[in-house]
């Protein structure tokens, strides 16, 4: 993207304007949940936040438990940057930008206890669940991370446990018994450019980002999970109010799940 | 045992439930999905663009890449790893052969035009699927094209010769099944993908490319549609 641009917006931003129209912490409209999109998968959901659309989907298997934390089933998270949902993604293996956003995800969700890990235990030291949770977006406007974790969580909300004999996993045979999720956890990603904050950002709001921050949050504000991105330098000051936009605006997206 | 009647209830030569559209995908310059019952595809068209490194490049006509790809959960078994199987790479080779034909690649020199299929969820069938939603990208992004390209599966369960086999009657084990996705020109009536698997007389296939051009032509009819519905839809403000 070339630097006019990337200027256009830094001034536009000193007036709280963006480029498309919208205020610096506005959410793009409209956020969509859809819920059970995909009949193959044991949970799914489709996000739709402006023009970014992201599909998760869950899927089960059986494992091992690790030897530290023998009554406990685990997480997965994969995301894939499909060259279908941007011009700038190539096919290949996941690339560094995939799996920072697989992990972010990841904690978001892991970290705020949702799940109970203990819950995904068949027999203590020797079968657990393992849930696989990928994220495949299918357009990407910007703002991908938000979105997959709006999406991973919606997903193990309807997710449900699939039919066990002998041992084995029934993958036609879904059960009636549904993943438990508590707290609601809530990623958003804060961006610095110039000296203004936003939220949501679009494509060419990523590509000027000096500094951005991912805060998750819960229901009763506890955060649960941060990472801060970019190369930009944050004072402690800018944390705190990055912290107080991420936590405001979670109570807003959580009312769309 | 004789397959009387269709597990799933259909008519020997009745399609399963079809639903398409294009402009899916905003930021690909041409887009369509593809649903024929429970297999979704979606298809994304980039290019023609620049192609690098600059060595695969082809001074005399434009490159076609087609990727199949299957979604993670996109298999009512287990998960699919990601990062592609023998089987998609074949896949991805046989839609890119059957969509070649349509093209003008010669307009293109040095460039390539790049088709990504995915799906989100499949229940067989979906390299038909793939290819119909591929075709209607390429259309979509307002490439020259010769001809439309349709794909179905017909196949023969018994003595039963039958159209657009599902999950349950490609898996069917009381009797031989043979399985043969097709793919058609629309107007000049060519056929560029022909597969098979399974067992059946040189005359019945013959009977069976002409159920598979039979239903082809309905889907044309649906491409053809969705295609037009994308401008017909549009609201004119005074």
């Amino acid at each position: 993207m070339n630097d006019a641009l990337k200027d256009h917006i830094k001034l536009l931003l000193k007036s709280d304007m963006r480029l498309d129209g919208r205020k610096p912490l506005e959410i793009r409209k409209p956020l969509k949940v859809e819920y059970g999109v995909v009949k193959t998968a044991e949970g799914s959901a489709k996000v739709t936040l402006g023009e970014t659309e992201v599909i998760v989907g869950v899927k089960m298997e059986l494992g091992e438990p690790y030897p530290d934390m023998p009554d406990e089933g685990t997480i997965i998270v994969g995301a894939e940057l499909l060259p279908l949902s941007n011009p700038e993604f190539e096919l290949g293996p996941p690339g560094i930008h995939a799996v920072e956003l697989a992990r972010i995800v990841d904690r978001g969700i892991r970290e705020s206890k949702a799940i109970d890990f203990k819950k995904l235990c068949i027999r203590k030291g020797e079968l657990v669940w393992t849930l696989l949770i990928d994220i495949c977006p299918l357009n990407d406007a910007g703002n991908l991370q938000d979105a997959s974790a709006i999406a991973a969580l919606a997903a193990l909300k309807e997710t449900v446990f699939l039919k066990l004999e002998d041992d084995k996993v029934i993958f036609e045979e879904k059960t009636d018994k549904k993943l438990e999720v508590k707290g609601n956890p809530i990623a958003v990603t804060i961006i610095k450019i110039g000296d203004s904050f936003l939220v949501d950002p679009s494509i060419e709001e990523e590509k000027s980002v000096e500094a951005r921050l991912t805060v998750s949050s819960l229901e009763d504000g506890t955060l649960c999970a941060m990472q801060k991105g970019e190369e930009g330098a944050l004072t402690k000051e800018e944390i705190l109010k990055m912290i107080d936009i991420g936590i405001e605006k979670a109570k807003e997206i959580r009312g769309a799940l | 045992m004789v397959y009387k009647k269709r597990l799933n209830n259909r008519g020997f030569e009745e399609l399963r439930k079809i639903e398409a559209k294009v402009g899916v995908i905003k930021r690909a310059d041409g887009s369509a999905y593809f649903k024929m019952g429970e297999t979704w595809a979606y298809a994304a068209v980039y290019g023609p663009r620049n192609l690098y490194p600059k060595f695969l490049q082809d001074p005399s006509r434009g490159i076609l890449r087609c990727n199949y790809n299957m979604m993670p959960f996109s298999s009512s078994h287990g998960r699919v790893r990601p990062g592609g199987s023998r089987r998609a790479k074949e896949i991805s080779l046989v839609t890119e052969k059957a969509l070649m034909p349509v093209l003008e690649l010669e307009e293109y020199p040095n460039s390539v035009v790049d088709i990504f299929i995915e799906f989100p969820q499949t229940e067989a069938g979906s390299r038909c699927a793939g290819i119909c939603a591929a075709s209607m990208a390429l259309a979509d992004a307002g490439l020259t094209m010769k001809d439309m390209v349709t794909a179905v599966s017909v196949g023969k369960i018994g003595d039963k010769l039958l159209v657009d086999l599902d999950y349950s009657e490609e898996a069917f084990a009381d009797a031989p099944v043979a399985d043969i996705p097709v793919a058609y020109l629309h107007n000049s009536g060519k056929i560029v993908l022909l597969q098979m698997d399974g067992l059946a007389k040189k005359e019945d296939l013959s009977k069976l490319l002409d159920m598979a051009k039979k239903a082809c032509n309905e889907l044309y009819e649906i491409q053809k549609k969705a295609l037009k519905s994308k401008y017909t839809e549009t609201k004119v403000i005074e």
